[in-house]
């Protein structure tokens, strides 16, 4: 409990500005979209419409939906496997996500990714990456590409505590301060690196000092907040926009579902999922705010519960409806 | 007695240098760790340390002596009490000069006292060894059934490290967004000196120096190559791309397909590939059969400067992973290439080397040598080889093979690589699948043997294919004896 203490020591937007009832607003809406649609996921799942690895977010919320809140045109996005969050965070459109998930032509990868690969550089989001850290080298490169560029641009390199014990996690912490790289590396610790709790994985459990031999700086931020985040990622993104580098920060957060839908979940208490649930859950935090200090009425969140509820059915009725790739396309894009 | 002091072998390839310059005098004293000469390989320049206490005497080999083979004795120590009135007449063999390119360096290694004693790393490939020695130059009459340039083109003598090279700066030079990362790329010129002069040229913005850290940066490669950059991610040998195969097959080859078509990455994995010499298993061995297994990339092994000059220019323009194979014993053999600056190879089309009505030779990369040689002395026991030089190993240009077997209704394969799963395996499937009815014996393949590679001469020279081998093959499936 440590660790959390400290969080809430560091977390609270030292630089952040006012957050406005519309920053609520948008903030309530963006992440119960990303909730609603990871549950309507797992029901789809259920049914055998989508198949393979399907790792749901539900829980995170506020890491992405806060980070996304921080940036500027033009930065980028790049995560792991659990990717559905980090996507409808970027703007990308939920039947398209959807249908990628139902392995359906009109999906973002045209049935052919699936759930851990989708990509849209129309959103800046570069993916969706299957295997545990390989996005830190890859975003390290994007990061490379923007400074190459001299664009202004930072990369937000996603990653789990579990890929935080990577070895080319280091390999790209290394060259990103040695070469001053616009990136920020992302740690989204939520305990569990599938089955195994940090505890188990990690000699040293503080992620946000595991740059510390490389003069990265870094810091733990609630990750259960969307102000705090968002604060944290405006003073993480500006370090690395004004040439210092590399920054990291370690979000403490909390996945309410499995690892994967397969996942019986033997290793944490149903009382550890439950406090999380019900005393800190990002939305019902946001929801309050919403109501208690800024004097929302209870139809005007229903308005927007209703409006999400839409849009997540929609897409999965899109994501039904809409025909399997065709057979021709087994033999396209595998070169250009 | 005074001491001779020997050109030193700098490296486990070497086989002959370039005497730079003297640092010390005759008459000066020297003393063991003092530097008394800079020589320069094909790799790199580097000092020449006294080992003995002593008086500089006499220089044997003036400074800017090209072509000083191993071992051969470039100047005399004195002993305490010594004078040059002591030097032996016999101790004075003048190595030849070589001609100012590195074309025919075996040759005048072989000319030039044999290397012998612990400082000759190169005993296993003696000059006479097959792969030595530039194998066109040694066939004038055989015409290619297809010339890569028309007839009458100017062309020009130059190494393939030299082609290589030419072929980076060119496209670099019309492509910013093209750029060269690797370890020792940049300051150093590169660890076989291929990089050399491109970061006075273009700049370390454009020529980067990378840390010891293979999976890292071929990640970093792969992900500026998907924000939009062309990377040419240069492995000091392949040898060490195995930290980072899981970048190179699972992020570069398979996004573009995963991605549905949306994300490309359009980057060069390029690098010494195969056995050197004497290194041993961990650092000899042919990877081309590995990433031809996957789909998603184009797989390249150049034999000529004229394959890797005009394919490392496609490999780069190429929208897709490209894995570039080169040799280290290749490096420093010349060939001719066009003398016009834009010449460019097509991707997936192999190349007749040499027409022949007998028996089909197909090789690729340093297979060739054994290829052009072996073709040669079957010429001699009038035996009429066509030898096929693969050039790109995926796509496999298995048209070209089977028009020749159609042709010789025979088939022998050569490659230093392991035989399970080779790519001489693939061929023999495709021709047993597409060419049955043509063939007249069954395929027979030369190949590295099936063992890590060893380091003691003897043992290494027995793992590779020879001359010899591939002759035998060509003998059985003639039915010649």
């Amino acid at each position: 409990m440590a660790v959390e203490a400290k969080a809430k020591e560091t977390g609270g937007g030292e630089t952040g500005t006012q957050f406005t009832v519309d920053d609520y607003r948008r903030a309530y809406e963006d992440m119960l979209l990303i909730r609603r649609f990871e549950e309507k996921a797992g029901q789809l799942y259920g049914m055998g419409l989508i198949g393979g690895f399907c790792h749901l977010y539900i829980g995170q919320e506020a890491v992405v939906v806060g980070a996304q809140m921080a940036m500027q045109e033009g930065d980028q996005v790049i995560t792991g496997y659990r990717d559905h969050g980090h996507m409808l965070a970027t703007g990308m459109d939920a039947k398209g996500v959807m249908a990628e998930l139902t392995g359906r032509a009109s999906g973002y990868s045209k049935g052919k990714g699936g759930s851990m690969h989708m990509f849209s550089v129309e959103k800046n989001f570069y993916g969706g990456h299957g295997i545990v850290g390989a996005q830190v080298s890859l975003g390290t490169g994007i990061a490379f590409a923007n400074r190459y560029r001299e664009n202004g641009a930072v990369a937000l390199t996603y990653f789990g505590d579990g890929a935080s014990n990577q070895g080319q996690v280091y390999e790209s912490f290394n060259m990103a301060k040695l070469w001053s790289l616009p990136v920020v590396y992302m740690i989204e610790n939520n305990k569990y690196g599938m089955g195994t709790s940090i505890d188990r994985a990690s000699a040293n459990t503080d992620l946000s000092q595991r740059g510390a031999s490389f003069g990265i700086p870094g810091e733990q931020v609630d990750g259960m907040h969307v102000e705090t985040m968002r604060d944290a990622v405006a003073r993480a993104l500006e370090h690395a926009r004004s040439g210092k580098g590399p920054y990291i920060l370690e979000m403490l957060t909390y996945r309410y579902r499995g690892h994967s839908m397969s996942d019986p979940a033997k290793y944490r208490t149903r009382d550890e999922v439950n406090e999380y649930r019900q005393k800190r859950d990002p939305i019902d935090h946001v929801r309050d705010i919403l109501i208690s200090q800024h004097g929302v009425k209870e139809d005007a969140i229903k308005a927007i519960d209703k409006r999400v509820r839409d849009t997540v059915n929609t897409a999965a009725e899109f994501a039904q409806s809409e025909p399997e790739p065709d057979p021709s396309e087994l033999w396209t894009d595998v070169v250009r | 007695m005074p001491t001779e002091i020997l050109m030193p072998a700098l490296s486990p390839t070497m086989e002959e240098g370039k005497l730079a310059k003297w640092l010390k005098s005759v008459g000066d004293n020297v003393a063991p760790g003092d530097v008394i000469a800079e020589i320069e390989t094909d790799k790199a320049t580097m000092e020449v340390e006294a080992v003995d206490e002593g008086t500089l005497g006499k220089i044997l080999v003036e400074e800017g002596t090209e072509g000083v083979p191993v071992n051969a004795p470039i100047a005399v120590l004195l002993g305490e009490g010594e004078s040059e009135s002591d030097i032996g007449a016999a101790a004075a063999p003048t190595p030849e000069k070589a001609p100012a390119s590195e074309s025919s360096a075996p040759a005048a290694a072989a000319d030039g006292p044999k290397p012998t004693g612990s400082l000759s790393a190169d005993a296993p490939r003696p000059p006479a060894a097959p792969r030595s020695g530039p194998a066109p130059a040694e066939m004038p009459d055989d015409q290619p059934a297809e010339p890569d340039v028309p007839a009458g083109t100017e062309m020009k003598q130059i190494t393939v490290r030299e082609a290589l090279r030419d072929a980076m700066a060119e496209e670099m030079r019309a492509d910013g967004d093209v750029f060269l990362m690797g370890e020792e790329v940049a300051e150093y010129q590169g660890a076989y000196k291929v990089s050399q002069g491109l970061l006075e040229e273009f700049g370390a913005r454009r020529v980067v120096d990378t840390p010891i850290t293979e999976h890292g940066f071929a990640g970093l490669g792969v992900g500026a190559a998907m924000a939009g950059l062309k990377p040419i991610v240069e492995f000091m040998t392949f040898n060490f791309a195995m930290q980072a195969i899981d970048q190179i097959i699972n992020s570069a080859a398979k996004t573009h397909y995963m991605s549905g078509g949306f994300i490309k990455s359009q980057i060069v994995f390029r690098g010494p590939n195969g056995a050197a010499a004497r290194v041993a298993a961990q650092h000899s061995q042919d990877f081309a059969s590995w990433y031809a297994h996957v789909p998603g990339h184009r797989v390249i092994q150049p034999y000529s400067a004229m394959d890797a000059k005009g394919l490392l220019k496609a490999a780069i323009r190429d929208p897709n992973p490209v894995i570039f194979l080169e040799n280290e014993i290749l490096y420093g053999q010349t060939f001719e290439v066009p003398a016009e600056m834009d010449f460019v190879l097509p991707i997936g089309k192999a190349k007749v080397e040499k027409t022949g009505r007998d028996v089909t030779i197909v090789s690729f990369g340093i297979g060739m040598t054994y290829a052009m040689k072996a073709a040669a002395e079957l010429a001699q026991m009038g035996i009429d080889a066509e030898v096929v030089n693969l050039r790109t190993i995926r796509p496999l240009d298995i048209d070209t093979v089977i028009k020749s077997v159609q042709k010789t209704n025979r088939c022998v394969t050569v490659e230093e690589a392991f035989p399970t799963c080779s790519i001489s395996s693939e061929i023999g499937y495709q021709l047993m699948e597409k060419a049955f009815d043509f063939l007249d014996a069954p395929v027979l393949r030369v190949t590295g043997k099936d063992v890590p590679m060893p380091y003691a001469a003897n043992l290494e020279k027995l793992a590779l294919p020879s001359v010899a081998e591939v002759i035998d093959a060509v003998k059985a499936v003639t039915y010649r004896t």
